[in-house]
Formats: structure tokens, C-alpha cells, sequence
């Protein structure tokens, strides 16, 4: 498994996010600068969290027209794996690759806390060591995190398992239409949503940061000291999912 | 030549700060607000000697490849041909 990290200007989780990959998870993974459009052969590209370009014009406007941003679209469009984390989530909006856009935080405050997420759908290749259902705790920190897409695209993403991660209560609870939801609901998503795919399956952002919930030795002391940190849940199933294609790949030239 | 930019969120698009704007005027006593979006404006200063065509298709393409992200945001603008140099505010 061989993981690549974009440093846009201005990202600030890349580092953490190769410390995940390579200290924790004894992956390989290499730094993509952004100026340069070559993706080194990974199986798999991070967009990382952070303020790409200062956040000018709107969150991750600036980045999708980097170099690197041209060669990561046509890595998507060939069925290349992308993950893209809070900023990275907001560039692959801007860049078209997901629906939807983030927008301010319905509170205007930043938030900086740890979510509880609820597991939606598992048959993908981002969110696949869980079950539905499942309850994750992962801390975010943004400002501009409200998921927003028109209604008729989300009914389709829901009906499509696109959307993989919701912010629910600890029990793994919502709210029903109607109630208030802002004890939960950090930034006021349409239907709770944190984390989605695209329809070709091969590209999630997640306003979560999985990385900053993935190294059990930074784990807050609230936190249950046994199983794995759910953040490292997610790199796991990148990881995972990659495995088996390449054994089937493998089985497939054997036939 | 000056291009004036104005980008408003959609109609429909959770507008929080204009909300939070709207209620502060409200407390300073200004009751007839009854809503308040808030935006953008940019003003671009063109020159007339460059650029492939029409400053409006300019302009527009501008609009729909960068200033305004069409899934949020609705955009207008108007060119003012007679306006050269500098910008208002460097005046």
C-alpha cells in the first residue's frame, strides 16, 4: 500500500496525516507537492485538512486549480482512490469531485471537539471496517463545515449509499425532522451528513479528521483505552479495500 | 474599463452570518429589516487591449470558473466602460 499526501499552501494536517500512515500503520507514503503534477504511483491520494491558499475566496477554491489538483482529477476519473479530509473535502467540492459545498458553520463559531459520527453505509472502500450502525468517535475542527447540496442530489446520494457518515448523538441517536439538532449536528449539515462518496465510488471527503483520532498514544484520557482508534478505522479500510483488489487482480492474471 | 462583481448566496442556502447581521439590527432598533444576505463584491479593473472577445462572456466565464461556486452562490455584475485607472477605493 503506497499513500499519497498533497501539501497545498497553507495545509497544516499533512504532516500529521503521514505520521498516521507511516508511524502508526507502517504504510509508505510519500509528500505530493502541489506544484508538481506527477502522483508518484500511489494507490491511494490524501487531501489533506488545513487553509489551502488562506481560505481566500472560499475554502478550497484556489487549491482546485493547482497542478497537482489536474493530475489527482484524471487519477479519479481512471478509478483512483482519493480521501480528502476537512480542507481536502472542501477542495473536492470546488473541484466538482463530490457534490454539495461547505459552508459556514450554522453556529459561526469554530468548532473544535470530538464528533460522534454514526456508520452509514460500509460497502465502499473508505468506510468498510464497521458495521452500519456503528457509532465513531472522531474530533473535528473547523469553521466551515456545513454540508450543503440540493435536495433531489442528496435524495439520490442517500438512496445510493453515498453518504457514509452522519454526526449523531453518543448512542447513536438523531434528531427527528423538526427537533433541534444542534447538540450533535456541529455545523449544521443537511441530514447530519459528514463524510460522502461520489457516485463512481472512488472519491470521499469527510469534515472529520480521521488522522488526529488514529495514533492510540494521543488518545484523549476520556477515551476507552482498548480497540482501534476509530480514526485509524478509516485508513484501514482504504487499506484493506486495495489489498483485495490486488488480490483479485492477481487472481484474475493467474487465470 | 471596471468589471463590479456581486456574489449573493442562493436562494434557499443557509445564510448564517446574514442572519446573525439581521438579528444585531434588530437589537439597535432598525425593525424594519426583514432580511439580510450577505455577499460579495469584487471589483476588477480590465484592461480593454487584452482578453480573447467581449468583456461580458469575459467576465461571465470568470464568474462561473472561479468568483462564484454555482452550488451556493448566484453572481451579477456590471462593466463600467467609461471608468479607467484606478479603483474607487485607491482614489
Amino acid at each position: 500500500m503506497r499513500w499519497g499526501v498533497v501539501s497545498f499552501p497553507g495545509s497544516n494536517d499533512d504532516l500529521g496525516t503521514l505520521h498516521v500512515l507511516r508511524d502508526v500503520l507502517g504504510h509508505e507514503a510519500v509528500p505530493l507537492w502541489h506544484k508538481s503534477s506527477d502522483l508518484a504511483h500511489v494507490d491511494c491520494v490524501v487531501l489533506p485538512g488545513g487553509f489551502s491558499y488562506g481560505d481566500y475566496l472560499r475554502c478550497g477554491a484556489i487549491a482546485r486549480f493547482s497542478a497537482v489538483m489536474s493530475a489527482v482529477s484524471e487519477f479519479a476519473a481512471h478509478g483512483g482512490l482519493v480521501l480528502g479530509i476537512c480542507n481536502g473535502f472542501q477542495v473536492l467540492c470546488e473541484a466538482g469531485l463530490l457534490p454539495g459545498a461547505l459552508v459556514r458553520n450554522r453556529s459561526l463559531s469554530f468548532v473544535c471537539r470530538e464528533a460522534t459520527l454514526r456508520v452509514e453505509s460500509v460497502a465502499n472502500p473508505f468506510v468498510n471496517m464497521a458495521l452500519v450502525g456503528d457509532v465513531w468517535r472522531i474530533p473535528v475542527k473547523h469553521g466551515e463545515g456545513c454540508y450543503v447540496v440540493d435536495e433531489a442530489t442528496l435524495d439520490q446520494m442517500e438512496r445510493d449509499g453515498q453518504v457514509l457518515l452522519r454526526y449523531c448523538r453518543p448512542d447513536g441517536s438523531r434528531a427527528r425532522e423538526g427537533e433541534d439538532a444542534s447538540d450533535y449536528n456541529l455545523n449544521g449539515s443537511m441530514r447530519d451528513v459528514a463524510g460522502v462518496m461520489n457516485a463512481t465510488r472512488n472519491v470521499f471527503g469527510m469534515m472529520p479528521h480521521p488522522e488526529h483520532g488514529a495514533d492510540a498514544s494521543l488518545r484523549d484520557v476520556s477515551w476507552p483505552d482498548a480497540g482501534v482508534p476509530d480514526g485509524l478505522r478509516v485508513f484501514q479500510s482504504i487499506a484493506g479495500w486495495v489489498a483485495d483488489m490486488g488480490q483479485r487482480a492477481a487472481v484474475d492474471s493467474m487465470r | 474599463m471596471i468589471a463590479r462583481v456581486f456574489i449573493t448566496p442562493k436562494k434557499g442556502v443557509l445564510d448564517p452570518q446574514g442572519r446573525a447581521i439581521s438579528s444585531s439590527l434588530h437589537s439597535l432598533g432598525f425593525g424594519e429589516v426583514a432580511d439580510v444576505r450577505m455577499g460579495k463584491y469584487l471589483e476588477i479593473r480590465l484592461d480593454p487591449a487584452q482578453g480573447d472577445g467581449e468583456p461580458e462572456g469575459r467576465v461571465r466565464a470568470m464568474c462561473e470558473r472561479l468568483l462564484a461556486n454555482g452550488v451556493i452562490e448566484d453572481f451579477r455584475f456590471e462593466i463600467d466602460r467609461e471608468a479607467n485607472g484606478r479603483s474607487e477605493h485607491d482614489a
